[in-house]
């Protein structure tokens, strides 16, 4: 029995191993690529992003796969770490001097800031279920995206100044910093984010949340996704254990944000950066990775960016034939008629071998 | 009399919302699965609309008929092709994310042909505007074409889902898929009877849409689209009346509050508005509760 | 004194009252049985008693506490749990971690300790295990203790659910139709089983059952539901020769 219980744990340990192995494998291999010169300057420019991908593919799994809530408003929590994170960075600029350091408290805000927001978000929201739950952090991270776009944020000698109108209301002096212009977006972040730090930040992230997962907090929460009714009656306290997921998977949206508006001179809160379609394109990574399966969604975070840059020469055709892919993907990988189809093969394939092998003995 | 102007402009944008959402609630409340290509089967419909029209010179009306039909049978090959078969999937996810893959395709395919520029897109209303007041009050002919078009929709959908025998089938399935098939109720049928008056409805939507708002690219039908199917949540997804109500509703709040409050804010108090709604009615203004039994 | 005391419980949904004026009394260490025809109103009273739902009228006094009105996870702390009659396992999770789910409030830790694995953690963890195994034992289902509980066959099922609900360390069980779906040889092991738990854990225990052998094997008392109301109540062999059970059973 100990000897079952030991193998148990070394399977887990050996999955676990095998996530943060490929994770640090993938770093060391593009970095010596980056030092012989071997990578392209599309390649470096996307390693940053990718680092992004993932940890918001993580995060958002978090939510979906372990606490099994449908969030089409992912994006939103990493929208308001860009902008703490970066306005900070800015205002340090001269305070701090050393960029990991003020990267590091950088990183803090940005998650502490998007977890916050998540849980306030989180107590009235979570009480909806399934479909009406998606629609309305898709409604959250809609009203975030459009506020952010009407705030105006300039620094002078006298302090800070904010105005919801335009730049000229700030009334600002001479040789001013103007840090968020409204739907121009922010500029002028330091730019200290990189490979290294995406991918420390990749594995704090996997860490936070694989640890979670199998701690006694991570039980509950599955126990919620799994059963409400019975988590309820063996004494688990509902609304506390969706707030904790909720909000520690927004958190680590914000702190990627901050990573992503580092990364970048200027980010505006569009559609397509922080909008519901970005929601969507990390939801997307979740279910093609597996859905509670968290080395997947950085493989499907990887593989779904690096594919469509990869079709750059075909121009307007490459995000069609994604599409094309995508729904193929899905019909193969969902459909029970694919699935029992796939089973089938596997079963002649077996079949097939077994009947070699027997035919081999009996040689 | 300018608040009167804006209370006329919001009713005839959630008419157009109304018209979308019915096709996004009839969609839910049988297949029971959020259509996110729906807004762009709207896009479709119209640029349809616009090719017809602008390249071949064919008379508005008989366009729209035509873009009603192919918009019908795109409804019914993105069924069977893409959501029939995933109908029983493990997840329910499985199926968003198809639907968000045609959504991708469509947009695409509409950038390939028409490049991702705005087309100026004609309106194919000629009626005169009405005069009211003297002349003080102006309502065009486009506002009075789309309030019209979605009272005569609500009213013909209601009627069709009450007195047909399709309607009744339609009703059946929504309500318990297993038990309408075991009555003899061919469900796939009217699974995809219901994807056909949905995209027919979404073409209709979309020369109201482009009518009203005379530009159209591959991204015309993506915001409005969201916005429907708020509008649907809104009233309560799944419920004729309570698309109408939805629809209505959101048109009104974004039309007002562009006008009194802040234009660039206006969809943030739309989606405002829908999460208060739901924190106090959870299923919507006309959704049912449900309580799982213990 | 009694364990659990219930006077005046009821409940209307819309015009129906779907329990009405139900009382009871359960001695400690009893094994009480509540029967009754289908749409009774037994269920109904298990979740009255959780806290499922909240009665219109009513008092449930729980070892000399007033818990009327509280919300489940409450009168769980205070020392009720139960089982389902449509099985609730946490089906992705394995056979051990659904009993360790139910050891949730009685071995804890912070959630940082589990995020840092810090030593608090482990230990906490380890004595989790050790006691799940333990319960696991019980019901003879540590060989299936690294399962997914939705592999169970649904005998075991029914066992798991009993299991996990003993993690939470109740005053009081309430085993909803915890023989249903099983067949002689199983029901006959389940009756053993129940007895074990009675007397090993000084548990008290009310069971809704349909199956009659079961009840007249290990109910001491019982009370019969009907319409919602109160039919009889009393020591077993009585109550199942009362002629109006008989008619309520059988009909005319």
């Amino acid at each position: 029995m100990e000897d079952a219980k030991k193998k148990k744990m070394t399977a887990y340990t050996k999955q676990t191993m095998i996530t943060y192995g490929m994770v640090i494998a993938v770093y060391i291999i593009c970095e010596i690529c980056m030092h012989t010169g071997k990578m392209s300057n599309q390649m470096k420019g996307l390693l940053v992003p990718l680092c992004y991908y993932a940890i918001m593919a993580v995060s958002l799994n978090l939510t979906v796969g372990i606490l099994g809530e449908l969030s089409l408003g992912h994006a939103g929590f990493s929208c308001i770490g860009v902008f703490v994170g970066a306005v900070f960075s800015i205002c340090m600029k001269d305070v701090i001097t050393v960029s990991y350091l003020r990267f590091f408290f950088a990183i803090l805000l940005g998650a502490l800031a998007a977890g916050v927001i998540g849980f306030l978000i989180g107590i009235p929201v979570l009480r909806l279920r399934g479909d009406y739950l998606a629609i309305v952090t898709l409604a959250f991270c809609e009203i975030i995206k459009n506020v952010v776009n009407i705030i105006y944020l300039g620094k002078d000698s006298n302090g800070l100044h904010f105005s919801t109108k335009d730049m000229m209301s700030l009334g600002m002096e001479e040789g001013a910093i103007e840090i968020v212009k409204g739907p121009q977006g922010i500029s002028g972040m330091p730019s200290d984010a990189n490979f290294t730090i995406g991918v420390l930040l990749l594995l704090i992230t996997l860490f936070v949340v694989l640890n979670l997962t199998h701690s006694r907090d991570g039980r509950a929460i599955m126990a919620i996704r799994d059963n409400l009714i019975a988590a309820e009656s063996v004494g688990i306290n509902i609304t506390k254990y969706k707030l904790m997921a909720f909000s520690i998977s927004a958190a680590l949206a914000g702190a990627a944000g901050v990573l992503y508006a580092h990364n970048i001179s200027i980010v505006k809160a569009a559609t397509n950066n922080f909008g519901y379609n970005m929601s969507i394109l990390i939801l997307v990574f979740v279910v093609l990775g597996g859905i509670g399966n968290i080395r997947g969604s950085i493989i499907a975070a990887v593989i779904l960016t690096l594919v469509p840059e990869m079709l750059r020469g075909l121009q307007q055709y490459r995000l069609l034939i994604y599409s094309v892919v995508l729904i193929g993907m899905m019909l193969l990988n969902w459909s029970p008629k694919a699935i029992e189809w796939k089973a089938g093969m596997i079963a002649k394939l077996k079949k097939g071998r077994n009947k070699k092998q027997t035919e081999k003995q009996a040689d | 009399m300018s608040f009167i102007t804006y209370v006329i402009s919001g009713i005839s944008l959630g008419s157009v919302y109304a018209i979308i959402a019915l096709g996004y609630s009839m969609v839910y409340g049988i297949a029971k699965m959020l259509n996110f290509a729906h807004g762009d089967v709207i896009m479709v419909g119209g640029f349809v609309v616009y090719s017809l029209t602008s390249s071949m010179g064919m008379p508005p009306i008989v366009a729209v008929v035509c873009s009603m039909i192919f918009c019908t049978i795109l409804g019914v090959a993105i069924e069977r092709i893409a959501y029939r078969p995933l109908r029983n999937a493990a997840s329910s996810l499985a199926v968003l994310i198809t639907a968000i893959g045609i959504s991708y395709f469509l947009q695409n395919i509409a950038l390939i042909i028409y490049g991702s520029s705005p087309k100026i897109f004609s309106s194919v209303i000629t009626i005169p505007p009405l005069k009211l007041a003297d002349g003080a009050l102006t309502i065009s002919g486009e506002t009075v074409v789309t309030i019209a078009a979605c009272i005569v929709i609500m009213v013909g959908l209601t009627l069709f889902i009450n007195k047909t025998k399709a309607g009744q089938a339609m009703l059946a399935v929504s309500e318990d898929r297993g038990a309408a098939s075991l009555m003899g109720i061919n469900v796939n049928g009217t699974i995809a009877l219901t994807f056909a008056i949905g995209s027919a409805l979404a073409a209709v939507a979309g020369v109201l849409l482009c009518s009203a708002y005379p530009s159209l690219s591959p991204y015309t039908g993506a915001m409005p689209g969201i916005k429907a199917f708020v509008a649907a949540v809104f009233g309560g997804i799944g419920s004729i009346p309570g698309a109408l109500i939805g629809g209505i509703l959101l048109g009104l709040i974004e039309a007002l509050s562009k006008a009194y409050i802040s234009f660039q804010l206006s969809d943030a108090i739309v989606f405002a508005a829908l999460i208060v709604v739901l924190l106090v009615r959870p299923t919507g203004i006309l959704g049912r509760q449900i309580q799982e039994k213990v | 004194m009694a364990m659990l005391e219930v006077t005046n419980l009821s409940i209307s949904f819309g015009g129906l009252r779907a329990v009405d004026n139900f009382n009871i009394s359960i001695e400690e260490g009893a094994l009480y049985g509540l029967i009754g025809p289908n749409g009774a109103g037994k269920t109904t009273v298990f979740n009255l008693l959780t806290g499922v739902y909240k009665p219109n009228e009513g008092h449930i006094i729980l070892d000399g506490k007033d818990i009327t009105g509280k919300k489940t996870i409450e009168i769980n702390k205070e020392g009720i749990a139960r089982t389902f009659q449509n099985i609730r396992l946490f089906k992705e999770l394995t056979v051990q971690e659904n009993v360790m789910v139910g050891l949730h409030n009685e071995i804890t830790y912070p959630t940082i300790a589990g995020i840092l694995k810090l030593p608090s953690y482990r230990r906490a963890e380890k004595e989790m295990r050790e006691k799940s195994i333990e319960l696991l034992k019980v019901f003879d289902l540590d060989q299936e203790a690294d399962i997914l509980a939705s592999n169970l066959p649904y005998g075991k099922q029914r066992k798991l659910e009993i299991a996990r609900a003993l993690a939470t360390n109740p005053k009081l069980l309430l085993l909803d139709e915890p023989a249903a779906g099983m067949n002689p040889n199983e029901t006959q092991e389940l009756m053993d089983t129940i007895r074990f738990v009675r007397d090993q854990f000084k548990m008290t225990i009310l069971l809704i059952e349909h199956d009659m052998k079961l009840v007249s094997g290990i109910c001491s008392k019982l009370t019969v539901l009907n319409f919602g109301q109160v039919l009889c109540q009393g020591d077993t062999e009585e109550v199942l020769n009362n002629p109006e059970v008989v008619k309520a059973y059988l009909g005319e």
